[in-house]
């Protein structure tokens, strides 16, 4: 399997061009000035009739959550294919509940926990990576060892340790237990440790501190690890479920997906109003990810390749 | 040059600042000062509670911090739950269906999409897309779409002539249905993660294969496939690590139910210890869920040692 149907489609010329930077992430970039302009906007390839299929298979649940959202209450309870345009039940979800405050809270939490990650993650990394210190290698083990526990083991331990600090039902116990994320320190010590030692040498003899070595001359070469970092910490506090589902119990301290599912036990028998809800509560994250898209690839496919 | 001031600060200055650049300059103070903040945090919601439940395992606990030392009888209970048992049995079935057909349809869509052609961007943009949703909005999502009454999928299996179903409804159906949910969900992940591998595949090696007379299809299975082991095995093991963990789209959607045939392990546990507040015997459900996934990701590494070839 390889793009055989594709070379066989065009020119030879774009064929071998095509090859030549094949691996690449764009596309379409092989042809040439001579070519038609009709093939520069469609080649036409027997893949689409596969890849057609995929992305309707992909989209559909996300096309009828939109189409279902717009529907009225009748329609949605009719068996059939039934298109609207109302906004109505957009406007009674925002109305019915407070879905910006669940919004603030989300981003509040996520923003709070994405950047402590950055700035802990770094720091412990760093540490583990280049320095020398008493326990080092038993404190590296031990950030492993808990890398590896699944949250189900320390749910309930960890609700009484909040409660202990006063925080159930708080946006804080939200935030608390992923502060640090043993995932960010292994990650980050890894690519720290892939990085030449002499950069940094050479910012010492020239008289910087280690803080300043750290985040003058090293941070700025880590961009992709930390956008690794950053995004997954993102994506799993964004959208996590259980916790809060656990240490939260007043409306005005819900998360977006929280909200949500509470929102859909209240109205359930109102198809077109839940769907609504659930349209605007993903929006945020769904406009994060196409603007950057690129930066979300890449992370997971980092997590991949290091996890 | 960058940061220069920091250096210079400390040297001109007084007497105090001399000493503190002078501890500074230890591995073991600027270490533990790196670390600290790490160290603590992970201390108290890492380590603390990974020791505490293995406590909490051994007592009659209402999810309290005073409980009454019963020793082994949570875990006696549990080798003689009948539900336990059948928890753990769905939890196999859903992850023997989840781990593989995600692998075989994601290693297929990720040969599909790399490739260069006119709208790949969005294709890929389709594929990707469940990844960033949330585990409650596509439960929410399918369980409209399969709806038993109102759902689209079941007008389009009368439109070809199949009854209607009642899916989440169907205590025969509704495991399967949630893996289709999760496969859906995860997909994404799993492509991406073997796009990344593909990409780094030399394409000499497949031409190589080619010249030498091999069919595209041999050459994938014989070339490509072995090459991209090591990221097979990532998926496997990271794959089974969260299926065997599945619970959100099943508390969305089913409650476990119906007749308990979606109460999978984690699920049973998450019950015994927010309904039945009996967190004793739910941590020691989570630990031998531990114990679980940390046997089977031994026995799929060391096997993968042998079926996995790693270049270089």
């Amino acid at each position: 399997m390889g793009d055989d149907t594709q070379t066989r489609q065009v020119p030879a010329a774009v064929g071998v061009a095509g090859r030549a930077t094949a691996g690449t992430l764009e596309l379409g970039g092989g042809l040439r000035p001579g070519d038609l302009a009709a093939t520069r906007r469609w080649v036409p390839s027997w893949w689409h009739l596969v890849l057609i299929p995929l992305a309707v298979v992909m989209l559909f649940p996300f096309f009828w959550l939109v189409v279902t959202s717009f529907q009225t209450l009748a329609q949605s309870r009719t068996f059939g294919l039934h298109f609207a345009f109302q906004w109505h039940n957009y406007v009674d979800a925002w109305t019915q509940a407070p879905f910006g405050r669940w919004l603030f809270n989300t981003t509040l939490v996520s923003v709070t926990v994405v950047i402590s990650n950055l700035v802990f993650c770094s720091l412990a990394g760093y540490a583990l990576a280049r320095m020398r210190f008493f326990g080092n290698g038993a404190l590296f083990l031990v950030i492993l060892a808990t890398l590896m526990v699944p949250f189900q083991v320390v749910m309930v331990p960890t609700l009484l340790i909040v409660r202990g600090l006063g925080l159930v039902d708080t946006l804080p116990a939200l935030m608390a237990p992923n502060l640090v994320t043993p995932f960010g320190v292994f990650l980050l010590r890894q690519f720290f440790r892939t990085m030449p030692v002499e950069i940094e040498e050479a910012a010492r003899i020239d008289g910087a501190g280690r803080l300043g070595t750290l985040f003058k001359v090293v941070m700025p070469s880590m961009r992709a690890p930390l956008a690794t970092v950053g995004i997954m910490t993102l994506l799993w506090t964004w959208n996590d479920f259980l916790w809060p589902l656990i240490v939260i119990q007043s409306e005005k301290n819900y998360t977006l997906q929280l909200g949500l599912m509470s929102f859909q036990g209240a109205h359930n028998i109102n198809w077109p109003l839940v769907m609504a809800a659930t349209v605007m509560t993903q929006i945020p994250m769904l406009v994060i990810f196409v603007l950057a898209q690129r930066w979300f690839v890449q992370s997971l496919a980092t997590q991949g390749l290091k996890g | 040059m960058t940061g220069a001031e920091n250096g210079a600060g400390g040297r001109g200055g007084p007497g105090r600042a001399r000493l503190w650049d002078r501890l500074f300059a230890s591995d073991h103070v600027a270490g533990w000062l790196f670390v600290s903040p790490a160290v603590v945090l992970i201390g108290l919601f890492g380590v603390a509670p990974i020791v505490w439940s293995l406590i909490i395992s051994f007592q009659q606990n209402s999810l309290d911090t005073s409980g009454i030392w019963i020793g082994l009888a949570n875990y006696r209970h549990l080798m003689h739950d009948p539900a336990f048992a059948a928890s753990v049995r769905r939890t196999i079935v859903y992850t023997a269906l989840f781990v593989p057909i995600t692998l075989f349809a994601a290693l297929a869509v990720a040969v599909t999409l790399n490739r260069r052609l006119h709208g790949m961007r969005f294709y890929r943009t389709a594929v990707f897309a469940p990844v960033v949703t949330s585990t409650v909005a596509t439960a929410i999502m399918f369980s409209w779409l399969l709806d038993p009454y109102f759902g689209i999928v079941n007008l389009f299996l009368n439109k070809v002539g199949v009854a209607s179903q009642s899916f989440f409804q169907d205590p025969s159906q509704a495991l399967y249905c949630i893996v289709l949910v999760t496969v859906w969900g995860w997909l994404g992940f799993a492509v991406v993660i073997y796009l990344a591998a593909l990409q780094g595949i030399p394409r000499e090696l497949l031409e190589a294969a080619e010249i030498d007379g091999a069919t595209r299809w041999r050459a994938f299975w014989r070339v490509q496939f072995p090459l991209l082991g090591p990221t097979t095995l990532f998926l496997v093991v990271w794959l089974s690590i969260n299926a065997l963990q599945e619970f959100d789209e099943i508390y969305v959607i089913t409650h476990g139910g119906p007749l308990a045939s979606t109460t999978v392990v984690v699920y049973y546990l998450f019950q015994q210890a927010f309904a039945f507040f009996d967190a004793g015997y739910a941590t020691a459900i989570a630990y031998v869920v531990f114990l679980g996934i940390l046997a089977l990701t031994v026995v799929q590494l060391l096997l993968g040692r042998k079926l996995v070839h790693y270049r270089s």
